[in-house]
C-alpha cells in the first residue's frame, strides 16, 4: 500500500528553499488573478465565453500552487513537465517565461504557439514543458521524454501531471505499467482537487487514495494530505531522486484545493464546500507558517508580492501590445517544413 | 541518391528482387545505421519480426534497446513515441493493424498530429507510425480495413501508402527523415508474404543503397490515353492487371499510383484527366466521405468541364464482411474495376 502524510511534515528545508516555494506560489496566484481580471473584463453584457481579450475556456489553478511549487523545486529546465488543461501553475513553477506564455493565452503572434495553441496547449522547448487538454493523455508523452533522456545518457527526468479524475482513464494505467516495466525516469503526479468538473471523487473513484494504484505496478506510491507545500516537496524529493538515480518511476497524489470553478463561468452550484474555500487558501496559511518560523517578515512579503506583480503586469502588457495573427497565415506550421525560428 | 526529379524509383541495377516487406526493412535498417536516434517499437516487432514481416531481422541487427517489443498498450507506446519525438528522437511506432486506431487515436490525432501546430512550429514530432491495412483474406471487419481516408482527414500528419517494393523502401526513408509525423500504411497484400496470396509485382527490383522517394508525388504506373484510373496500394496491382486485359481490346488505360494521400498530388491527377477526360477512382476504403470523393471534387473544383465521365470503385458503406463471397463483393477487385472502366468508355 502507499504511504500517506497526514500532517505537515517537519522537513529540513533551508530558508531559501522555503522562500523559493512561497515566491512560486505568489507568482502563480498573481498571474492567475491577472488572467481572471483580463478574462472577465469584457465578457459582457452577461457572460459570452467567446468574447473579449481572452476567449474560450479558462481553467485557473488557484489553490493548487503547493503542488507545482513543491514538485518543481526539484527540477531544472532540462527536466520535462507534461501538464493538463489546467497548466499555468506548473508552467510558471517550472520556469516558463511569462511574456510568451501570456501572449499565447491572449492569442498573439508573440505567444509560445503564435496563437495556434491557447491556454490548454502551451509548448515551451526551453523548459521542456507541454500540456494536453485531454484527460490523462499527457502521461504517455512523458514516458517518451524520459526514454529520450535516458537514451542520451542524461539524468534528466519527466514529470507527468494529471488530476484525480484521470486516474480512471486507460492512458493513466498504460503509462504506469510501461514506465514501471521499462524503469523509466518519470514522476507521476496526481492533483486531487476533489472535483472532476462537478462530479466528486466519491462518485467517480472506487478507492479513496489513488496513490494505492502504484502498488498494482510495483512502484512507490505516496499521498500527501493537507495541500501542504513542504510535504509535497518532501515526497517529490524522494520520487525525483529515485528517477534520477535510474531506479524508476513513482506516483504521488496530492490532496489539493480547487478554489475557483472548473472553468471561469462555472457557478459551482453543485459544491457544498464553497463557503469554506477561502478559509483554506494555502498561500496565507504558508505565509503564516513562514512568519512563525522567522523566514518571512512584512518587508519580504511586500517585496515578493511587488516583484510578482511587476513581472505579471509586464507580461500582460506585452501580450496586449502584441499583434494578432494574420488570418492569411492560418495554415502555417501544420507541417514542420513551414516552421521558421 | 535522392529521387526528387523522377516520378518512380529507378530500375535496380543487377536485377536484385525483394519483397515489399524486405525492401521496407532494408530502408529502416539503413536509416538506423545512419542515425542513432531512430528506433522501432510495437507489438511483436522483436523476435517475431512483425506479424506482416515489417521488422524481420532487425532485432538481431540492432538489439532490444532499439527494436522494442511493447505490451499491448497502444496509447502508452504511441504516446511514448510522440514524447520521444518531441525530444529529438526519430521513433517508428507500429500499430499492428490500422483497425486498432480506436484504442489510441487520441495520441495520434490530438497529440502526434497537432503538437507541431500548437507550438507554432517550435516543437517538431519527427516520428513514423507504421500500420498494416487492407483485406482480401477473410480476417473479418476489425482486421481488414484500410482507413487511410480517416487518417488523411485529420490535419497534421502525412499519409503514405506504397504499392511496390522500390517505392516502399524510398518512401520509408523519406518518412523517417521527415520532420513531420508520417503515417506509413502498408497493405498486407503487397508485402510479398509467403502465407498470403500475392500479386506478382509484390516481389520486384529494388535499388541497393540509400535513396528517397519524395512524399506527395504520384507515379504513373502505366501510361495510357483513354481513361485515367487513380488508385493506390494493392488496388494499383488490380488496376494494372485490368489494364493489361483491356489493352488486348485496344483500350489504353492510364494508372496513376497516388503513393500518398497527404500531401495529395492533385496536379498529377489533373494532368492525367486533362489527357483522358475520363476518370475512375479505385479506393479500398469506404466509399462515402473519403478519398474517392476528394479526388473527384478536386478535379471538378478546378475545372467543371474537364471530365466527360467518372466512376468510383470503393467499399460500399458496410463493414468488411467475413465470408469470402461477401468480402469479394465489397472489395475493389478486378471485376468491379473493369466494369467501371467500361462504363466510363461507353
Amino acid at each position: 500500500m502507499s504511504t500517506t502524510t497526514p500532517a505537515p511534515a517537519v522537513p529540513e528545508l533551508s530558508a531559501e528553499a522555503r522562500l523559493g516555494m512561497y515566491s512560486s506560489m505568489v507568482l502563480v496566484r498573481t498571474f492567475e488573478e491577472a488572467i481572471l481580471r483580463e478574462y472577465h473584463a469584457d465578457k459582457g453584457p452577461g457572460f459570452d465565453i467567446g468574447k473579449g481579450l481572452i476567449p474560450g475556456e479558462m481553467h485557473l489553478a488557484a489553490g493548487q500552487e503547493p503542488v507545482s511549487a513543491g514538485v518543481c523545486a526539484h527540477l531544472t529546465a532540462d527536466d520535462a513537465v507534461t501538464a493538463t488543461h489546467r497548466p499555468h501553475h506548473f508552467a510558471i513553477a517550472h520556469g516558463m517565461a511569462l511574456r510568451p506564455m501570456a501572449a499565447e493565452i491572449f492569442g498573439r503572434t508573440t505567444g509560445l504557439g503564435r496563437g495556434r495553441g491557447g491556454h490548454m496547449h502551451l509548448f515551451d522547448p526551453d523548459t521542456h514543458f507541454s500540456c494536453s487538454g485531454i484527460i490523462a493523455e499527457g502521461y504517455p508523452p512523458a514516458l517518451g521524454m524520459a526514454f529520450a533522456f535516458r537514451s542520451r545518457g542524461t539524468d534528466a527526468i519527466a514529470v507527468a501531471v494529471t488530476g484525480e479524475g484521470a486516474a480512471n482513464q486507460g492512458a493513466f494505467h498504460e503509462s504506469l505499467n510501461l514506465a514501471a516495466l521499462w524503469n523509466l525516469p518519470v514522476v507521476f503526479v496526481v492533483e486531487d482537487n476533489d472535483w472532476g468538473i462537478s462530479v466528486p471523487r466519491s462518485a467517480s473513484t472506487s478507492i479513496p487514495n489513488n496513490a494505492d494504484r502504484a502498488a498494482a505496478y510495483g512502484i512507490p506510491g505516496h499521498r500527501v494530505e493537507g495541500n501542504d507545500v513542504e510535504a509535497v516537496h518532501e515526497a517529490a524529493g524522494r520520487a525525483v531522486a529515485r528517477a534520477r538515480a535510474g531506479s524508476g518511476p513513482s506516483l504521488i497524489e496530492v490532496h489539493t484545493l480547487r478554489m475557483w470553478g472548473h472553468f471561469e463561468g462555472d457557478a459551482q452550484g453543485y459544491r457544498p464546500d464553497l463557503a469554506d474555500v477561502a478559509g483554506h487558501d494555502p498561500i496565507p496559511a504558508y505565509e503564516d507558517r513562514l512568519r512563525s518560523a522567522g523566514v518571512l517578515d512584512d518587508a519580504t512579503v511586500t517585496r515578493v508580492r511587488a516583484q510578482a506583480s511587476e513581472q505579471v503586469e509586464d507580461a500582460i502588457a506585452f501580450a496586449k501590445d502584441s499583434p494578432e495573427p494574420d488570418p492569411a497565415d492560418v495554415a502555417l506550421y501544420v507541417f514542420a517544413e513551414e516552421a521558421r525560428s | 541518391m535522392t529521387l526528387t526529379d523522377t516520378e518512380q524509383a529507378p530500375q535496380a541495377q543487377g536485377g536484385r528482387r525483394l519483397s515489399t516487406s524486405k525492401a521496407m526493412v532494408e530502408a529502416i535498417a539503413q536509416e538506423m545505421e545512419r542515425d542513432e536516434s531512430v528506433f522501432y517499437l510495437g507489438e511483436d516487432v522483436g523476435a517475431y519480426g512483425g506479424i506482416f514481416s515489417s521488422t524481420t531481422g532487425l532485432l538481431e541487427q540492432f538489439g532490444p534497446k532499439r527494436i522494442i517489443d511493447t505490451p499491448i498498450s497502444e496509447t502508452g507506446f504511441i504516446g511514448l513515441a510522440v514524447g520521444a519525438a518531441t525530444e529529438g528522437m526519430r521513433p517508428i511506432a507500429e500499430l499492428m493493424f490500422a483497425d486498432f486506431m480506436g484504442v489510441c487515436l487520441d495520441q495520434i490525432y490530438n497529440h502526434m498530429a497537432k503538437i507541431g501546430y500548437f507550438s507554432g512550429g517550435r516543437v517538431k514530432v519527427p516520428m513514423v507510425l507504421t500500420t498494416a491495412v487492407g483485406g482480401g483474406y477473410s480476417d473479418g471487419g476489425q482486421h481488414s480495413q484500410t482507413l487511410w481516408g480517416t487518417f488523411a482527414h485529420l490535419p497534421g500528419m502525412k499519409v503514405v501508402v506504397p504499392s511496390n517494393p522500390a517505392d516502399a523502401k524510398g518512401l520509408m526513408t523519406s518518412a523517417i527523415r521527415d520532420d513531420s509525423p508520417v503515417v506509413y500504411m502498408f497493405h498486407k497484400g503487397i508485402m510479398g508474404l509467403p502465407w498470403m496470396a500475392k500479386n506478382r509485382r509484390s516481389i520486384d527490383l529494388v535499388p541497393e543503397g540509400e535513396y528517397t522517394v519524395p512524399i506527395g508525388k504520384a507515379a504513373v504506373a502505366r501510361a495510357g490515353s483513354d481513361v485515367t484510373v487513380v488508385t493506390l496500394s494493392l488496388s494499383v496491382h488490380h488496376a494494372l492487371d485490368v489494364a493489361d486485359t483491356l489493352a488486348g481490346e485496344g483500350v489504353d488505360v492510364e494508372v496513376l499510383d497516388l503513393r500518398s494521400l497527404v500531401p495529395l498530388d492533385r496536379e498529377a491527377i489533373l494532368a492525367s484527366v486533362a489527357k483522358t477526360r475520363r476518370l475512375v477512382v479505385v479506393d479500398e476504403d469506404y466509399l462515402s466521405f473519403g478519398l474517392s470523393g476528394e479526388v473527384v471534387a478536386g478535379v471538378v473544383e478546378t475545372d467543371p468541364t474537364l471530365l466527360t465521365a467518372v466512376r468510383r470503385v470503393a467499399v460500399p458503406d458496410v463493414p468488411i464482411p467475413y465470408a469470402r463471397s461477401l468480402e469479394y463483393a465489397v472489395l475493389p477487385r478486378h471485376d468491379r474495376i473493369e466494369a467501371a472502366i467500361r462504363s466510363v468508355l461507353s
